[in-house]
C-alpha cells in the first residue's frame, strides 16, 4: 500500500469523480424540493381538526424520523420487491430521502408557524382577512424567513446523506469512489478527493442559504 | 340572506348589546352574567382590575373569543344566540359581515412587521374590501396624514417608535371604515411620553366621525375627558358605572373608591 498522494493518479480520476458528485447534487435538489412539499400536507395533517387524522400522521412522522435512512432504503430496495413493487436505485434514494426529510421539513414548518405571535393572527381576524387571506398576507411571509436556516441545515445534511444511496448501488460520488479505489487497490486517493468534494459543495450550499437568508427579509427585519 | 334583525323596542338603538353573557376560559369565569348595552355613538370607557375580563367583552366583539351563555348583538345582528343551554355563534358568514363594522385596536399594536406603514393600512382594503390598488392607497395615505406619520409611510413597523406604530395601527384600522371601534389598552405598551401623541389621535378621530368607541384604558384622566359614561367591571360583572365626572368623583360602592384610589394613586 503507497501512502504519498499520487497526484497523477489523482488527476486521472478527477473527471469521473466531478461526473458522480453532479450525481449526487443532483439527487439532493430533486429530494429537497421533494421534502420541502411533502412537509406541507404533513404539516396540514398534524394541525388537522380530525383527531385520528392528526395522530396518526404524528406518529407516521415520528416513526420515519426515528429510524434510520440506511434502514428505510434497505426496505424500500430489498423488502418491497418482494410485495410486486420494483423500483430503480435513484427512484429509491429519492423517495426515501425525500420522505424521511419530508417529516423532519414538517417539523421545520411547524416551528415557523408557531414562531408568529398569536397578535398577528388576532390583527388579521380584526381587518377581516379569510383564512386563506391570513396566511397568504401575513402569517407565512413572517413565518418562512426565520426557517430558512433550519431548512438549508437540512439541505445540507441531505446532501452528506447521499453516500447511504451506494449501499442500494446508486452510480453517486461515493459508490465510485469506493469502485476506484477497489479496482486500483489504491484508497488514499478517491477518498479524500470525495472528501473534499463533499467539503467545497457543503460550503457551497451553506453560502447559498446564508445568501437566501440575507436576501429574504432583510428590508423589514431592524439590524443593530 | 337577512340576519334576523331584533324589533325597535329595546335594543334597536343599541349598538352593541350583551344580556346575561357568561364566558369561561376552561373552569375560569370571565364573564359572569354580564350584561351591557352601548347606544349608537357612545364613546364608552371600561376600567378596572386586570383579569376583570374588560380586554374579553372587545375580544367577544371583534369575534376572537367564543361564549358559553347570553346573547351578543352588533347594530340588531346575533354574533351570539342563546338557545337551550348554551350559546350558538352565528354562521361564519354572517360574522364575516359582522366583523366588517367593527375594528379593533391592540395592546402590542400587531402591525404586520414584513410591511410598510403605508401597505399595511392599505392590505387589508384591497384584500378583504376589494379596493383597486391605487384607491387604498391614496386613502391610506390620507389616514397617514390625518395621524402625523405622513412622512413615515414607506417605513417598516420596525423603524417606527411604539406611539408611531400605535398611530398606524388605528389608520389601520380607520381603513376599513367600521362604525365601532374597539381600542384594547391602546396605550398600556407606551413610554409615558408618547402615550400624549396616540390619545391625540383617538380624540381627533372622536371629533370627526360618529364612530361608536369602546375603550379599555387605565387612563382616568383620559378617560374623564374622552368618555361620556365610565363602567366598572370586576369578576366579569359591572359594578357600577355611570358619567365620567359623578362616576370618578362621587364612586358609590367600596370597591369603585379602592380601585380609583389605587389607580389614581400610582
Amino acid at each position: 500500500m503507497n501512502m504519498i498522494f499520487n497526484w497523477k493518479f489523482a488527476a486521472s480520476i478527477l473527471p469521473a469523480l466531478s461526473q458522480a458528485g453532479v450525481v449526487s447534487v443532483w439527487i439532493t435538489f430533486v429530494s429537497f424540493i421533494l421534502a420541502l412539499v411533502i412537509g406541507l400536507p404533513l404539516l396540514l395533517l398534524r394541525r388537522s381538526s380530525i383527531a385520528p387524522l392528526a395522530k396518526t400522521t404524528a406518529l407516521g412522522v415520528d416513526f420515519i424520523r426515528n429510524t434510520p435512512l440506511l434502514v428505510q432504503l434497505f426496505f424500500l430496495f430489498f423488502v418491497l420487491p418482494d410485495i410486486g413493487i420494483k423500483l430503480t436505485p435513484v427512484a429509491t434514494g429519492i423517495i426515501a430521502m425525500s420522505l424521511h426529510y419530508g417529516c423532519y421539513m414538517s417539523e421545520v414548518y411547524r416551528a415557523g408557524l408557531e414562531a408568529v405571535p398569536k397578535g398577528q393572527w388576532d390583527a388579521a381576524t380584526a381587518l377581516g382577512f379569510s383564512g386563506v387571506h391570513a396566511y397568504r398576507s401575513v402569517i407565512l411571509p413572517q413565518a418562512i424567513p426565520p426557517i430558512i436556516p433550519a431548512a438549508g441545515n437540512y439541505l445540507i445534511h441531505m446532501f452528506k446523506d447521499t453516500p447511504l444511496l451506494a449501499s442500494i448501488s446508486v452510480v453517486e460520488l461515493m459508490f465510485v469512489s469506493a469502485q476506484i479505489g477497489s479496482d486500483h487497490f489504491q484508497y488514499l486517493e478517491p477518498i479524500s478527493i470525495c472528501g473534499l468534494l463533499f467539503l467545497a459543495m457543503s460550503l457551497a450550499g451553506a453560502e447559498l442559504v446564508f445568501c437566501t437568508e440575507w436576501a429574504i427579509g432583510r428590508k423589514w427585519r431592524r439590524k443593530w | 340572506m337577512e340576519a334576523e334583525v331584533v324589533g325597535t323596542t329595546a335594543t334597536g338603538q343599541c349598538h352593541v348589546h350583551f344580556c346575561k353573557v357568561t364566558k369561561r376560559f376552561g373552569t375560569r369565569t370571565v364573564l359572569d352574567g354580564f350584561n351591557l348595552e352601548v347606544p349608537k355613538k357612545e364613546k364608552l370607557a371600561l376600567i378596572g382590575p386586570s383579569g376583570s375580563g374588560k380586554s374579553t367583552v372587545l375580544r367577544i366583539l371583534m369575534t376572537l373569543e367564543d361564549v358559553q351563555q347570553g346573547d351578543v348583538l352588533i347594530g340588531g345582528e346575533y354574533l351570539w344566540r342563546h338557545a337551550g343551554a348554551k350559546s350558538e355563534a352565528a354562521s361564519e358568514k354572517d360574522r364575516r359581515r359582522i366583523r366588517q363594522r367593527v375594528g379593533m385596536v391592540f395592546q402590542q399594536f400587531n402591525l404586520f412587521p414584513h410591511m410598510t406603514a403605508v401597505r399595511n393600512i392599505a392590505e387589508a382594503p384591497i384584500k378583504v374590501l376589494g379596493l383597486p390598488r391605487e384607491e387604498a392607497y391614496a386613502q391610506a395615505i390620507s389616514l397617514l396624514d390625518k395621524v402625523g406619520l405622513r412622512d413615515k409611510a414607506d417605513a417598516y413597523p420596525a423603524f417606527l417608535s411604539g406611539g408611531q406604530q400605535q398611530r398606524v395601527a388605528i389608520a389601520r384600522t380607520l381603513a376599513m371604515k367600521p362604525e365601532i371601534i374597539l381600542l384594547d389598552e391602546v396605550t398600556s405598551a407606551l413610554d409615558p411620553e408618547l402615550v400624549g401623541e396616540v390619545l391625540n389621535v383617538i380624540r381627533l378621530i372622536a371629533q370627526e366621525s360618529d364612530l361608536t368607541i369602546l375603550i379599555v384604558t387605565h387612563q382616568m384622566g383620559f378617560a374623564r375627558e374622552f368618555a361620556n359614561r365610565i363602567c366598572f367591571l370586576e369578576n366579569g360583572q359591572i359594578i357600577e358605572q355611570g358619567p365620567p365626572d359623578q362616576f370618578l368623583d362621587y364612586p358609590k360602592s367600596e370597591r369603585t373608591k379602592a380601585f380609583l384610589r389605587a389607580v389614581l394613586a400610582g
